[in-house]
């Protein structure tokens, strides 16, 4: 039983991780004002952006670099649309997540003829697993042992940076002059207009540390979690993140919580297809697979709690002119 | 600035035309750099889509599931609501049509049974959309977040459903058994053969006319009725609306429930008129492709014919260009999609403000 709860912990720590980065990348931009239902596309054109150059360069961090890269570009598209242009944020989301769906098998076929695949990754084009000092010979230890070697031990790297966004976004947006300014454009951009900041300035800047962060994401799908690219892999990881976000009521670590409750339903989802409970018999894995969105209808909905955002979400910010 | 100085044109053509122009320059773009010719490529499509009868055919069956979901967005649109649950409304409202068929087509004629499909489609499809309206007008939460939600909710419901009910017994497939001829709807071109027509062998069938009567209605109704009164001036401005005594709540829950019956008759084309079995991921994205078409086509019923029938065209000519130049996959249909969203959607005031600043000016000058 404790063997299990561990294996189970130790999957959700896998597949909370893109959640988590784009989770965190969502806070960003929503805080900033901005709505970002582009999640998704940032994913699925990082992850296809990494696991190109990791094939062609043979290196994961060079591959983490165009998954960035890619990423950043896709949040300046979407800054460009609603910053400067003052467009429809969901709209331009949905632009971007489209645009992408297409463009990453579009330009694969091209350059890999792999009916929309890249090739397999191995060795250093992947990030690979850390093990860390003395798990081998802890490995025996009741309790501890299973925790530190099976548990904390043995993931990669992008694993063990995503928990530790957690602390550094927290102290960004709650303890530093740029967070203070971050969540004052999503609450009130005439205040910080007044005080002589720029609105746009802000906004953009939140975009490009979601774009980043969102970078991490899919660079950790294909070139981490997967050995290469497969056509729609982000496979609506950024629209639960966007669940993870809302459920976290936009705060570090309740969205933190959140990744890892949607991460563990996963988990568990997995684990119990096809097994028999006791009195109830059969739980179909598809009414675990909903839990994370039908959890997300009922906060918003005031059942469980209030999810009430940013203030000037989604709103353009007009400078007003004499 | 006063839109009354700005000539009609220039809004319903000039402005769209230039939007779809810069996509298809940008996809132009793309197709040069994947090192094949784009006007050979343009080529290729457009003789796809338009070139022969079958290829007509092909492309007004695509263009009717794409006028569905067009006109479902854009009747949210005109009351200021963002439907983007089209594809969960559609997956089913093909429910509501697969059920009513697999439960009467031993027993009930076609003239019974295809007036209950319809309602069925409607019925399940506004059902899917009544929640998140509900919860949007009553308890305030957003909109997009409970649509996008309840696309994944269904989707899951209809894996649930297929594999573990409706799955034709001893088989693998997950779908269910195909329906008795009783509960197929006509092709046209079954219907035009015995007039002496041939207009070539395709899967377009009578939902294309129903795509039609609904365009009319939408049209009716919105600029034609009390109530379609009260959704403009809900979509233009709430505030004003809720002065006007108008129940914004009364008006948004029926704009929903209208859009998602919309969006479920996309199951009449695609269970009824072309499968005739109940099948999973029958709506392959024509939901957020109905976002794009109700973009391009200005929210109007004559825009969004227009328009629907122009991706339609993408989509049957994208199919004949991948078999011609085996490079460049129907996926390059998303991206020309998802950059018509860009320009015409997200992007409208890129140029919009500037043109019409132009023609202001000269009509002042």
């Amino acid at each position: 039983m404790f063997e299990t709860l561990i294996l189970m912990l130790d999957a959700t720590m896998r597949v909370s991780t893109p959640l988590i980065f784009a989770a965190l990348a969502g806070l960003y931009s929503e805080r900033a004002g901005i709505v970002d239902i582009g999640l998704e596309g940032k994913i699925l054109g990082s992850a296809f952006a990494a696991a190109a150059g990791a094939a062609v360069f043979g290196s994961a961090w060079i591959g983490l670099c165009f998954g960035i890269l890619a990423s950043v570009s896709l949040a300046m598209i979407h800054g460009f649309a609603c910053i400067t242009h003052r467009g429809d944020h969901i709209v331009s989301g949905v632009a971007i997540n489209t645009i992408v769906a297409g463009l990453t098998v579009t330009l694969s076929m091209h350059w890999f003829g792999m009916g929309g695949q890249t090739p397999a990754l191995s060795g250093d084009a992947r990030f690979l697993d850390i093990t860390f000092p003395f798990a081998d010979a802890l490995q025996d230890v009741p309790v501890i042992g299973a925790i530190y070697s099976n548990l904390l031990s043995g993931h990669n790297i992008l694993v063990y940076l995503a928990f530790a966004m957690v602390p550094v976004t927290y102290w960004v947006v709650y303890k530093t002059r740029f967070g203070l300014r971050l969540r004052a454009v999503g609450e009130n951009p005439h205040a910080v207009d007044t005080a002589g900041i720029s609105v746009s300035f802000i906004r953009y800047r939140a975009l490009i540390i979601c774009g980043i962060l969102c970078g991490l994401a899919g660079a950790y799908l294909s070139t981490a979690h997967n050995a290469g690219f497969l056509k729609d892999m982000s496979a609506g990881k950024g629209y639960m993140a966007l669940a993870a976000l809302i459920f976290g009521k936009w705060r570090p670590v309740p969205v933190l919580l959140a990744c890892l409750l949607f991460g563990f339903l996963d988990a568990v989802a997995v684990r119990m297809q096809g097994v028999e409970i006791p009195g109830i018999g059969q739980v179909p894995v598809q009414a675990i697979e909903v839990l994370p969105y039908v959890l997300t209808v009922l906060l918003l909905a005031g059942f469980i709690g209030k999810a009430i955002g940013p203030k000037a979400i989604g709103r353009p910010y007009v400078k007003e002119r004499a | 600035m006063s839109q009354a100085k700005v000539p009609t044109w220039v809004n319903i053509a000039l402005i769209p035309i230039l939007n779809i122009l810069l996509a298809f320059l940008v996809s132009g773009l793309v197709i040069l750099a994947i090192g094949e010719n784009p006007i050979e490529a343009a080529g290729y499509l457009i003789y796809g889509a338009l070139g022969y009868n079958e290829g007509i055919g092909y492309t007004l069956y695509y263009a009717t599931n794409l006028i569905f979901t067009g006109l479902a967005v854009s009747v949210a649109f005109k009351g200021g609501l963002f439907n983007i649950g089209g594809e969960g409304q559609a997956y089913i409202g093909g429910l509501g049509v697969g059920l009513i068929c697999l439960s009467l087509d031993h027993t009930m004629p076609f003239y019974v049974i295809a007036p209950l499909a319809v309602i069925g489609a409607a019925v399940f499809g506004a059902a899917w959309a009544y929640i998140p309206a509900y919860l949007q007008a009553r308890r305030g939460s957003h909109i997009v977040i409970t649509t996008i939600m309840f696309n994944f909710i269904a989707s899951s419901l209809m894996v649930y459903l297929i594999v573990n009910w409706l799955k034709e017994d001893g088989r693998m497939a997950p779908n269910s058994r195909t329906f008795e001829e009783s509960a197929w709807l006509p092709y046209l071109h079954e219907l035009f053969s015995p007039l002496g027509i041939d207009i070539g062998d395709s899967p377009l069938n009578l939902a294309f006319i129903w795509a039609l009567l609904c365009c009319v209605f939408v049209w009716g109704l919105i600029w034609h009725t009390r109530w379609g009164y009260q959704l403009r001036t809900l979509g233009t401005n709430p505030t004003a609306a809720r002065y006007a005594g108008i129940d914004t709540a009364k008006v948004t829950i029926w704009a929903m429930l209208i859009s998602g019956g919309l969006a479920g008759f996309v199951g009449l084309n695609e269970i009824m008129g072309v499968n005739h079995n109940l099948l999973l991921n029958f709506t392959a994205g024509y939901g957020f492709a109905g976002i794009a078409v109700a973009l391009m086509g200005r929210n109007h019923p004559i825009g969004i014919i227009i328009a629907a029938i122009l991706f339609g065209a993408l989509y049957q000519g994208g199919a004949e260009l991948n078999f011609e130049v085996p490079t460049i996959t129907r996926d390059i249909v998303v991206v020309i999609q998802g950059l018509v969203i860009l320009f015409s959607g997200a992007l409208e005031h890129m140029f919009k403000d500037r043109i019409e600043g132009f023609f202001i000016r000269r009509a002042v000058a």
